[in-house]
């Protein structure tokens, strides 16, 4: 009997769900399904968003009436449309409940590719209306007056960047033209780099190759710029010392940079007869794979001297303890923070991060580098200054300073 | 028994050992699967290079209608990823880029393919230097601009709350200390324009011992990572073979 009665409170307690309409996104009248009805939101309005491509409208509004600590507003959904045709749903906003925000925001983005279903046309304009969702169902506002994205030629959340950037611009042009006036700049002196011709005339001294290996990076990577730098000085060398290089490579454009690097060494050299196109040469893709024909080719060809030098992941503690094992000596440089213990461990000299970017600029002293070298080091040294006002400024309770280096993305 | 098993994992096995004698010298078990292996994901990767970057991303975008001609469906140009106007003829940057590059297999055109590069190296290192100064210079400076006494409320406060819970006084002001002093000594070591002697040396010797002991906890959070691989791999040529053959 207690079930019979059970089941026939459940069913009078549905009844008022059954009788409710299926939500509809077009109409504007209220709709609630039980009491407590909510206010609806009001002064709904759209307006361009700052500092955006052109891709994005921000709606703003006033919270319902009844959005506060405890009340019955669960949040809010945002609703656009096109000459006050069908509503889509572009996101939610969450009720504000205890903060008592005074207006509420929605950035409606889009995507910047036609070919895209989210692309948002600049210019297009759009109408929103927001729904206000309570316990007791949902009431929509009265819908915005309609409203069209315009793009900015200046992200101004961005002004710090971009006095960093030209600050930093200044100082390698500055640097840049001293070195080409002759200035004595001085670096101070790196042992993975001291070491490079001592590696190379070792294989000569054994009749064995060199085997560079550029890493997982593509050819726009700072750290395979680096390598190929250091890349020519060693191929010059090569040349003088009448040595084989082997360069096996992963991606295809590092391929083709490397086989123009190789030979410009060689040309530098005055030695242009010696250079062979197949010794810098296109393995494969797949990183495993690489590893694999790298590794092979260490134990074959028995290379004196190991470099790796470039982007690396994974690959880079096989490859070096395989080279460990074959009885090369072996320089490693990589920016990736993961993988320079492994070189670290298996490798004689390694360059750490930034000491890669230095190496090339050590070895090729051209002024161009030179001066891009020391622009670093400025903005090194403007980077400690900064902290130790920032360690000043916190300890007399000026936290607020750490602000200045906050973008507004 | 073994008549339950698949074909494919007797071909992932041998070459998982082949992959593995290695490890004994070079041989030509290993030469097989090495010579496999770099084959096949070099076809694949080009395969995968042609119908997921240069079908959609360029063909689709300049001459759809002659790709889905070609295809005989709109399947790999649907409608949706047309392009029309202006944009439609930005694509023509990329396409004359690549063909440049593809002079590199001519003898005598091999240096118009520089253009290419210069443009490739030259943009997304562009690109990169803005990236970097964002995420290694500006986020890093406002990261490190930090108090050395976090939640400092006097002496008494401090010595009274002696542990080493990781909300303790002692560990919160000894965290700050580390991240502010390793990363001013880590600058340190990375100035390149003077020589490290004097304070500077020892502030530089600081620095590339807290690099050092980063990298050691990295290297065993690394290794232990690789580990789990290895376990992996076993558990593919015994536990999915005992599983077949219990099937």
């Amino acid at each position: 009997m207690k079930r019979w009665i059970m089941l026939g409170v459940c069913l009078l307690s549905a009844l008022p769900l059954w009788a409710q309409e299926p939500p509809a996104a077009d109409t504007a009248a209220a709709q609630v399904a039980a009491a407590p009805q909510a206010a609806p939101a009001t002064a709904v309005t759209a307006a361009d968003a700052p500092n955006d491509n052109g891709h994005s409208l921000v709606v703003t509004f006033v919270p319902s009436a009844d959005d506060r600590e405890g009340g019955p507003v669960i949040g809010y959904e945002v609703y656009r449309s096109v000459d006050g045709g069908e509503w889509d749903m572009r996101g939610t906003v969450p009720a504000s409940g205890p903060a008592g925000d005074a207006t509420l925001r929605y950035r409606d983005a889009g995507s910047k590719d036609e070919a895209s279903q989210d692309y948002f046309p600049i210019g297009q304009a759009y109408q929103y209306r927001v729904r206000t969702l309570s316990v007791g169902g949902f009431v929509d506002s009265e819908p915005s007056a309609p409203m069209g994205s315009t793009a900015e030629w200046f992200h101004f959340g961005k002004l710090e960047l971009f006095l960093a950037l030209v600050i930093f611009t200044g100082l390698m042009i500055i640097f840049i033209g001293r070195a080409k006036k002759g200035a004595e700049l001085y670096i101070r002196p790196l042992a993975g780099i001291d070491a490079v011709d001592e590696a190379i005339g070792r294989a000569t001294e054994m009749g064995r190759p060199i085997l560079y290996v550029l890493g997982l990076g593509v050819a726009s990577d700072i750290a395979t710029i680096a390598a190929f730098t250091v890349l020519q000085r060693v191929a010059k060398k090569v040349a003088e010392y009448n040595t084989k290089i082997i360069v096996p490579c992963y991606d295809p454009i590092v391929m083709s940079v490397a086989q123009e690097t190789v030979k410009a060494g060689f040309m530098d050299a005055g030695r242009p007869d010696m250079y062979r196109e197949d010794d810098v040469y296109f393995v494969t893709q797949s990183q495993f794979a690489y590893v694999a024909a790298v590794n092979g080719t260490m134990l074959r060809e028995r290379p004196a001297t190991n470099f790796y030098l470039g982007l690396f992941y994974a690959e880079s503690l096989i490859l070096a303890e395989t080279g460990s094992l074959a009885g090369s000596i072996q320089i490693s440089g990589t920016d990736q923070v993961t993988q320079i213990p492994f070189f670290v461990v298996a490798c004689d000299y390694t360059l750490i991060g930034e000491e890669l970017y230095a190496a090339s600029a050590y070895l090729g002293r051209e002024p161009l580098l030179m001066g891009t070298l020391k622009a670093q080091d400025w903005a090194k040294g403007a980077f400690a200054v900064a902290l130790l006002i920032g360690l000043v400024a916190t300890l007399a309770g000026w936290s607020s300073i750490a602000g200045w280096f906050h973008l507004d993305l | 028994m073994f008549a339950n098993i698949d074909l494919t994992f007797w071909v992932g096995a041998f070459l998982t050992v082949a992959i593995f004698s290695f490890l004994y010298k070079d041989n030509p078990v290993y030469k097989l699967a090495e010579h496999l292996f770099v084959g096949i994901s070099a076809a694949y990767w080009m395969s995968v290079g042609i119908w997921t970057t240069l079908v959609p991303n360029l063909l689709c975008r300049l001459c759809p209608g002659w790709v889905n001609s070609l295809a005989g469906s709109d399947c790999l140009c649907p409608p949706a990823s047309h392009v029309s106007g202006y944009e439609r003829w930005i694509y023509l940057v990329p396409l004359v880029l690549g063909i440049l590059l593809l002079m590199r297999l001519s003898p005598k055109g091999g240096w118009i393919g520089r253009w290419s590069l210069a443009f490739i190296v030259g943009i997304t290192a562009g690109l990169n230097l803005l990236r970097y100064m964002q995420s290694d210079f500006m986020a890093q400076v406002q990261a490190t601009m930090i108090t050395l006494l976090p939640g400092w409320q006097g002496f008494g406060h401090f010595f009274g709350n002696l542990s080493l819970s990781l909300d303790s006084p002692l560990v919160a002001t000894f965290s700050a200390w580390v991240v502010f002093f390793g990363t001013f000594c880590g600058l340190v070591y990375f100035f390149f324009s003077k020589e490290h002697k004097g304070w500077f040396g020892g502030a530089s010797r600081f620095g590339i011992w807290v690099l050092m002991v980063t990298f050691g906890a990295g290297f065993g959070y690394t290794v232990m990572a690789r580990i789990s691989l290895l376990v992996g791999r076993f558990r593919y040529l015994f536990g999915d073979l005992i599983d077949m053959m219990n099937s």
